[in-house]
């Protein structure tokens, strides 16, 4: 990880089209934050792409200690954005995966090395999109809410995404978000830590339940679907071995977020 | 404490840290206790463009005296040498505790004076020492306390940071004659002072650590807040520093930037009250200071990580604790846990080259990877990229180019291997993903209620009813 | 072969790497410039009692009566000097009165046991200090020993407000450490400390519970 170069990038101007890397989270579980990140970014005038071929960008097997698998995955996403256009990714763990781990998972192929470089420079994360590349400026037309903001680890420090999805809240009027204990501190997801060591992902993400519950926020939003399927599970988990039948802390990702407060219809 | 060869490592961490979890006082001493260092970290790096250049700066010395690192520790030696420190050189654990034996049979020495040195407990010191038939003794407050009780030390830093002061006061009026039970932290500190304070004189040798090892004026650098460090090294007639062979840095100018470092990620203080720096036995007219130093430079398993470009940079650690301290995983389940001298994520990277990997493994998988540990490590070791490569290392075919290590391959399964394989045929095959994810869309009613450890703590993940790709190709259509 | 050979033969066979080029300290020393004398006072003060040390404003005249005051005031009765040095010479010369001077004038062996039980207060000297972090520095002699800064439980510091650095780095620079270093550099920042028991700050945990500073100014005290 190299965590300063996340930070500071030279940005295109807005272009005309881009590609969509919905994530296999998104495609399997949260379609709808994939549809979401379409009709913000054609919102905007541009033309989403996205190649059907894409599955995985690898990164279960890559951090869980399998590099061979992890190449042979993410080698079937090097050659699907043939056009020089911006790749957008609505995750910061998976743009992450792709901006700064490809370039080292090829790094020893003379072949694959140039390509898995110039992918990553074409990687951004959905609210650092929004952020410095479109300029993002919709009213917010919703009724006044509190919410609370949770921002995955690789975007935070590899990406410094915790910045552009908070910008991309203070601009909405009407939503409050609130402040939050240890916010910078990991849910405990981890991908396949969660499975490893059931015990200590569970303190970490009942802590991480406790603080947002804390909050008095409405909801949680996330620019992160791995996160968000971690902290809004087990918050429903413990929803119901209190026996409420009310989610108590309800979330979304941040593009359904977004799109729902500008005024856009829901999906 | 020498530390027996896990042979069930997952098992034995995964019970460890499962206590660790159960034991809620235990589990708000942490909390409490990272939190607060946290605190005060964060109060000393208030000027982030002050920080960035430290941070450059300190991993540029680190990574200029690993660079050179066979040369520094012959010039290192010659001046030590010139000055009249005894340089020793240990290639295990075992070899750094017969040349401290071997010095304190030769002096008569029947109790050493112990500052705080991670390296001892690293070797085992107080063990090898009392199976020779000498007497230890910690003098450090938090070792004094963790020494008592029978323990290890918890935290490189903050050895009896797992206690609280209850504990403590019950502790010592237990073990020390004529002590009553009090909870005031300026009494029990007293008590301590008083008792420790004569055995300073009654010791024969004293050991400590070393901070930096400068090279070029063959000095020690020694940093400490109670002065106990400076009463080791100063009233018994020897001294022995013991180290690992990593600790060299080229030039006196180097300190300052690590030292600024150093208190500043660790505690949070601006400076530590003492800096400590030796350069020479007592001289002749001199009335204090020791007869004779010694410095012990110990490898054990150090030049495995040496070997290794990537891996190296585990040894750029200046063993501030930041990592730990700001580390989810630690924070829950404390640093005995680990089962390791070094806890926390430094545990997790350098332990497999002290201990093997067959020991070792489970550390490394024992992170979230969420890298909390990069970002405040002062001196940039790629913590988390040291951790993906130490597991790709312990799931390594053995006999494959990927097992470099002393016990690679030890955490590899058929069981597991072949999963991901599998995983791997699924995701890279564009026709077995469609066929997969369509399954799990269509079949999405069937989903297992029960998805093992996911659902032991979570509601369970259901797919929706269409996939985004299925919904965008409706769209266009 | 020695576990020396071993060791260095093992650290010369491992690949090179690149290059790694000589830290560059001139240009971090740059970025921090030197204090104006007055600054650096100020925050020499404010960082030493921030660490629980005094500081107390008099001059190398009037030094002594100083001390026989804060003598009195804390109730020392023993005071350990170093009577070699000059200003052990100037103590002597104007003993405080109901303090008795305990000279650090043999080896450590041949009265240990005073040493650690029967001494109120020692005073030395100071090299030096440094401003950014509130620290002195003392290069202790056969005239003024290691543990005179060390054993007793309040230590008296004479420093002479002119050798004031802003930092450690131009301490060392501007004195030439580099070029020859003592038996033993101290560089000390107020009172021994612990935090080791659930980080409650306790003072004087095996050095000296007190450390007092009598700051030498050439125009005789702040204005």
């Amino acid at each position: 990880m190299e965590y300063a170069q996340g930070f500071s990038r030279d940005y295109p101007a807005k272009p005309a089209d881009v590609y969509l890397f919905a994530t296999c989270l998104v495609d399997q579980f949260a379609p709808d934050a994939g549809l979401d990140t379409i009709r913000l970014l054609e919102r905007e005038g541009i033309t989403v792409h996205f190649p059907q071929a894409q599955t995985c960008c690898g990164q279960p097997a890559y951090s869980s200690g399998y590099p061979d698998q992890a190449r042979a995955v993410a080698r079937q996403q090097l050659d699907i954005f043939p056009e020089p256009w911006p790749i957008v990714v609505p995750s910061g763990s998976c743009g992450a995966m792709l901006r700064h781990d490809y370039p080292k998972l090829f790094a020893a192929d003379p072949v694959l090395a140039p390509k898995a470089r110039a992918l990553a420079e074409r990687v951004f994360e959905l609210t650092e999109f929004l952020v410095h590349v479109v300029g993002f400026a919709h009213d917010d037309s919703g009724a006044p809410c509190t919410i609370a903001l949770h921002t995955s680890c690789h975007a935070r420090r590899e990406m410094g995404c915790h910045e552009t999805s908070a910008a991309l809240l203070a601009g909405l009027t009407q939503v409050k978000v609130t402040g939050q204990a240890r916010i910078e501190e990991c849910c405990g997801f981890g991908g396949t830590f969660s499975m490893r060591f059931p015990d200590i992902s569970e303190a970490i993400v009942s802590d991480k339940v406790d603080s947002l519950r804390a909050t008095g926020a409405e909801r949680v939003v996330s620019a992160d679907c791995g996160c968000l399927l971690n902290i809004l599970g087990r918050a429903a988990k413990l929803d119901e071995i209190a026996g409420r039948s009310e989610a108590t802390l309800p979330g979304e990702h941040i593009a359904t977020f977004l799109w729902r407060r500008t005024g856009g219809e829901p999906s | 404490m020498s530390q027996p060869i896990r042979i069930h490592a997952a098992r034995d961490f995964k019970e460890r840290s499962l206590a660790a979890l159960n034991d809620p006082a235990q589990r708000k001493n942490f909390r409490g206790a990272m939190d607060f260092l946290q605190m005060k970290r964060r109060a000393q790096f208030g000027d982030k463009d002050e920080l960035t250049t430290l941070r450059d700066l300190g991993e540029a010395i680190r990574r200029y005296a690993l660079a050179n690192l066979p040369e520094l520790l012959e010039q290192l030696e010659r001046n030590l040498t010139a000055n009249g420190i005894q340089v020793h050189w240990a290639e295990t654990a075992d070899e750094a505790n017969a040349i401290a034996l071997g010095i304190a049979r030769r002096v008569d020495a029947r109790l050493i004076a112990k500052g705080k040195s991670m390296v001892s407990e690293e070797v085992g010191f107080n063990h090898a020492m009392e199976a020779g038939g000498l007497e230890t003794l910690e003098t450090d407050m938090g070792e004094y306390i963790v020494q008592l009780a029978g323990e290890a030390p918890s935290h490189i830093i903050m050895p009896a940071i797992h206690k609280t002061k209850q504990q403590i006061a019950a502790l010592f009026a237990e073990k020390i004659p004529g002590v009553a039970y009090s909870e005031d932290v300026d009494t029990l500190i007293r008590i301590g002072r008083q008792v420790l304070r004569r055995k300073f004189a009654e010791a024969g040798i004293g050991l400590s650590g070393v901070n930096f090892a400068v090279a070029e004026t063959g000095t020690l650098f020694l940093v400490e807040n109670e002065g106990n460090g400076r009463m080791c090294t100063t009233v018994p007639k020897v001294h022995i520093a013991i180290t690992g062979i990593e600790k060299v840095v080229a030039r006196l100018e180097h300190v300052p930037p690590l030292n600024s470092l150093l208190p500043r990620s660790a505690t949070g203080q601006a400076v530590t009250t003492y800096l400590n720096l030796i350069s020479s036995p007592r001289k002749p007219g001199e009335l204090d200071g020791p007869e004779e130093v010694h410095l012990i430079l110990v490898d054990n398993g150090r030049t495995q990580a040496y070997g290794d470009l990537q891996l190296r940079a585990t040894l750029q650690c200046i063993r501030c604790g930041a990592c730990m301290n700001h580390c989810p995983v630690y924070a829950r389940i404390g640093g005995h846990a680990y089962g390791t001298t070094y806890p926390g994520p430094i545990g997790a990277i350098i332990s497999p080259h002290l201990r093997g990997l067959e020991a070792t493994y489970p550390l490394s998988f024992a992170s979230t990877l969420c890298g909390a540990c990069v970002e405040v490590c002062p001196v940039r070791i790629p913590i988390v990229d040291l951790l993906v490569r130490l597991r790709n290392e312990a799931q390594a075919r053995e006999g494959s180019a990927d097992a470099t290590l002393r016990g690679s391959g030890a955490a590899r399964t058929t069981l597991v291997s072949t999963i991901w394989n599998g995983w791997a045929l699924i995701y890279s095959r564009l026709r077995m993903y469609r066929i997969t994810s369509w399954f799990m869309s269509r079949g999405r009613a069937q989903s297992p209620v029960e998805q093992g450890a996911w659902t032991r703590s979570r509601t369970p993940l259901t797919p929706a009813p269409k996939r985004l790709r299925d919904l965008i190709k409706e769209t266009n259509q | 072969m020695s576990a020396r050979d071993r060791i260095l033969g093992r650290l010369r066979a491992a690949p090179k790497g690149s290059p790694v080029a000589l830290p560059d300290i001139a240009a971090w020393h740059a970025t921090r410039p030197p204090l104006a004398t007055d600054a650096a006072l100020a925050k020499f003060r404010s960082n030493m009692e921030a660490a629980h040390a005094e500081v107390h404003d008099t001059t190398a005249q009037d030094w002594p009566l100083l001390l026989a005051r804060l003598a009195a005031e804390k109730g020392v009765r023993t005071l350990l000097f170093g009577p070699d040095t000059p200003h052990g010479a100037q103590l002597a010369a104007s003993a405080p009165a109901g303090v008795e001077l305990v000279p650090y004038d043999r080896p450590v062996a041949q009265w240990r046991d005073r040493l650690f039980d029967g001494i109120d207060a020692s005073i030395t000297g100071a090299r030096s200090a440094i401003a950014d972090t509130g620290s002195m520095v003392l290069w202790p002699d056969a005239n003024e020993p290691r543990l005179m800064s060390l054993v007793p439980p309040i230590h008296f510091v004479l420093l002479d407000a002119a050798r004031m650095h802003a930092n450690l780095l131009a301490a060392m620079l501007s004195e030439r450490w580099a070029s020859g270093m003592p038996t033993n550099a101290l560089v000390i920042s107020g009172p021994s400390k612990t935090a080791d028991i659930q980080q409650v700050l306790a003072y004087g945990a095996h050095g000296p519970r007190e450390v007092i500073v009598l700051l030498c100014l050439a125009s005789g005290g702040k204005p």
